[in-house]
């Protein structure tokens, strides 16, 4: 019945390109959470009023992240050419999206990250200090925990941005799902496989969005 | 306990700089209960964070327990602040973790190994009654309760000073009372010095050994609770004062009073302690010629004891009441004639 239906769709192919997309996201949503947080904690700690207040810095971080969260993610993977041949050796397959995948992404979840911790109170901050916490203990036992909800549905959001840039990606020779619909699909003129790797991309989504909200509503003591 | 010496805090702005704390020298003793009453804005919230360093004095000292608060800094100052503890407003707790956890965040920090963090958790649960919610999460607690949280949080490392900001300030008149006696039975049972401030004179009544008064960033009256009930000095603590012993309709009984009738006088009495127990209306009427109205009366009961005022109208001749009036003092009342309510 599915081969009539879909006269074009090589299963086998399909699944590859699945398994591609898959390892694209997982890589670049675990560095972009963690480069994130790093990101997103130096904006907040060096920013006015807080423990390491330093405003060059403060502006230097900030520089660095509003220029590469506005650089559109198709111009972003060429710009940064010569780095990924640097940095993967090559500018083909999954490996090679993962650079531009990451610095694309990174500095967008930096900024949720950053308004995530400006949520938390003040005086939660304060208490831990009046108790002698140390700076690493009220980042690892105050802001991360109490900002976790926020910051697992900002990772949420950050990993379906990151899914539909996977698919631009393929388009400039990255593999995964966007890339088959974009060479069989588009260009062969095959609407078949196309459809089929848009309803897996947009089950990819479900699942993330379902899984963000799980975790959220699960980790959430409010 | 703590000594200040000639303290002075300024914040600077783009707009100029602004003095909170201004050359303010207090002691406050081992064991005692200081209270710091003011309104919003006079300087009492910057005068305690001084207290463990939150915020550094401009100038001055600030010796807490023989450290110098004011001038240490990074680990000296961070094992200084787990010997005061501090309780807030809005409790501030960690809404991530549960009644048990966040009474062991201080051990934590102090890093008290784990069996033993367990074993002082469960004391300082019974010492405060939170029995039975101890893995409740911050958000499942009434007001109270979390003041209690609060509280067995600032006292997990045995500190030698409790600092209290404003720690009834959020909760209602019935949890009010509820947490104050809980911070006396502290006092008494750890023998823990315990600065708290407030806007309440509700608070410092109940349970203050000593106060101070803070107007503008300076301390504009201070000593015995119930020497400051007995005799303000200033009018801001005549204000705070009033709060707690004159209904607010007996401004209005009293002016009433004074147009109905234009004759005689109307006198606030002031009874301390022993002065409460003396018949002494039953002495003015028999032995002066005057007549004796009670317009209205009211005893607090304070920390150190009973404080009581009583407003009576009298009227006579002129040299009778004169007489009434020496005689009163001469009880040891205070005896104030009012002529206009202001």
């Amino acid at each position: 019945m599915w081969s009539n239906l879909l006269p074009n769709v090589q299963w086998d192919k399909i699944w590859a390109a699945t398994a591609e997309t898959l390892y694209m996201t997982g890589i670049s949503v675990l560095a972009t959470f963690i480069l994130g947080i790093i990101l997103g904690l130096l904006l907040f700690l060096t920013s006015k009023g807080n423990i390491w207040e330093n405003k060059v810095a403060n502006t230097m971080i900030a520089a660095f992240v509003n220029i590469f969260r506005s650089i559109p993610f198709i111009i972003l993977i060429i710009l940064l050419i010569p780095f990924t041949k640097l940095v993967v050796g090559t500018i083909l397959g999954a490996e090679a999206a993962l650079p531009a995948l990451i610095i694309g992404a990174a500095p967008f979840y930096a900024r949720m990250v950053e308004i995530a911790l400006r949520e938390i109170d003040k005086g939660v901050i304060e208490a831990a200090k009046s108790m002698g916490a140390t700076t690493s203990t009220i980042i690892f036992k105050v802001l991360l925990p109490e900002s976790m909800p926020a910051l697992v549905s900002g990772i949420t959001v950050t990993a379906i941005a990151l899914v539909g840039y996977t698919a631009m990606a393929g388009v400039v020779g990255a593999g995964g799902l966007g890339n088959l619909a974009y060479l069989e699909g588009f260009q062969r003129n095959h609407n078949d496989v196309t459809f089929v790797a848009t309803v897996l991309i947009l089950v990819i989504v479900f699942v993330i969005q379902f899984i963000g909200d799980f975790v959220t509503s699960k980790i959430d003591k409010r | 306990m703590i000594t200040l010496s000639n303290v002075t805090k300024i914040y600077k702005s783009k707009s100029g700089s602004v003095t909170a704390v201004d050359n303010v020298s207090l002691h406050i003793r081992e064991g005692e209960i200081f209270g710091i009453i003011g309104y919003s804005g006079a300087g009492k919230s910057s005068l305690i964070r001084m207290l463990n360093g939150l915020e550094k004095a401009t100038s001055g000292q600030v010796i807490v327990a023989g450290r110098d608060m004011a001038n240490i800094k990074g680990r000296e100052l961070r094992k200084a602040r787990q010997e005061i503890g501090m309780i807030f407003q809005h409790f501030n707790l960690l809404w991530s973790r549960t009644v048990r956890e966040n009474i062991a965040f201080p051990l934590e920090i102090a890093g008290v190994p784990k069996q033993e963090r367990l074993k002082r958790v469960d004391e300082l649960i019974k010492l405060v009654g939170l029995e039975g919610r101890e893995n409740a999460y911050p958000s499942q607690l009434s007001g109270g309760q979390k003041q209690r949280v609060g509280i067995a949080r600032a006292l997990a490392n045995n500190p030698k000073v409790l600092l209290c900001d404003e720690a009834t300030s959020a909760l209602d008149p019935q949890t009010t009372d509820s947490i104050l006696d809980l911070l006396v039975d502290i006092n008494k049972r750890l023998g823990l010095t315990i600065v708290l401030i407030t806007h309440e004179m509700h608070v410092i009544r109940k349970i203050c050994d000593r106060v101070a008064v803070m107007e503008s960033g300076k301390i504009v009256e201070e000593g015995e609770v119930l020497r400051v009930f007995r005799k303000p000095e200033q009018p801001i603590t005549k204000r705070f004062v009033q709060q707690v012993t004159e209904p607010e309709e007996t401004k209005e009984t009293v002016s009433h009073l004074l147009e109905k009738y234009p004759q005689g006088r109307v006198i606030q009495l002031t009874f301390v302690g022993d002065a409460a127990e003396q018949p002494l209306m039953t002495n003015i009427i028999r032995n002066f010629n005057v007549s004796v109205n009670i317009v209205q009366g009211k005893i607090s009961q304070t920390h150190q004891g009973a404080y009581g005022v009583l407003f009576i109208h009298i009227d006579g001749t002129e040299e009778e009441m004169d007489k009434v009036i020496d005689y009163i003092r001469q009880q040891q009342v205070e005896a104030e004639v009012m002529t206009n309510v202001e």
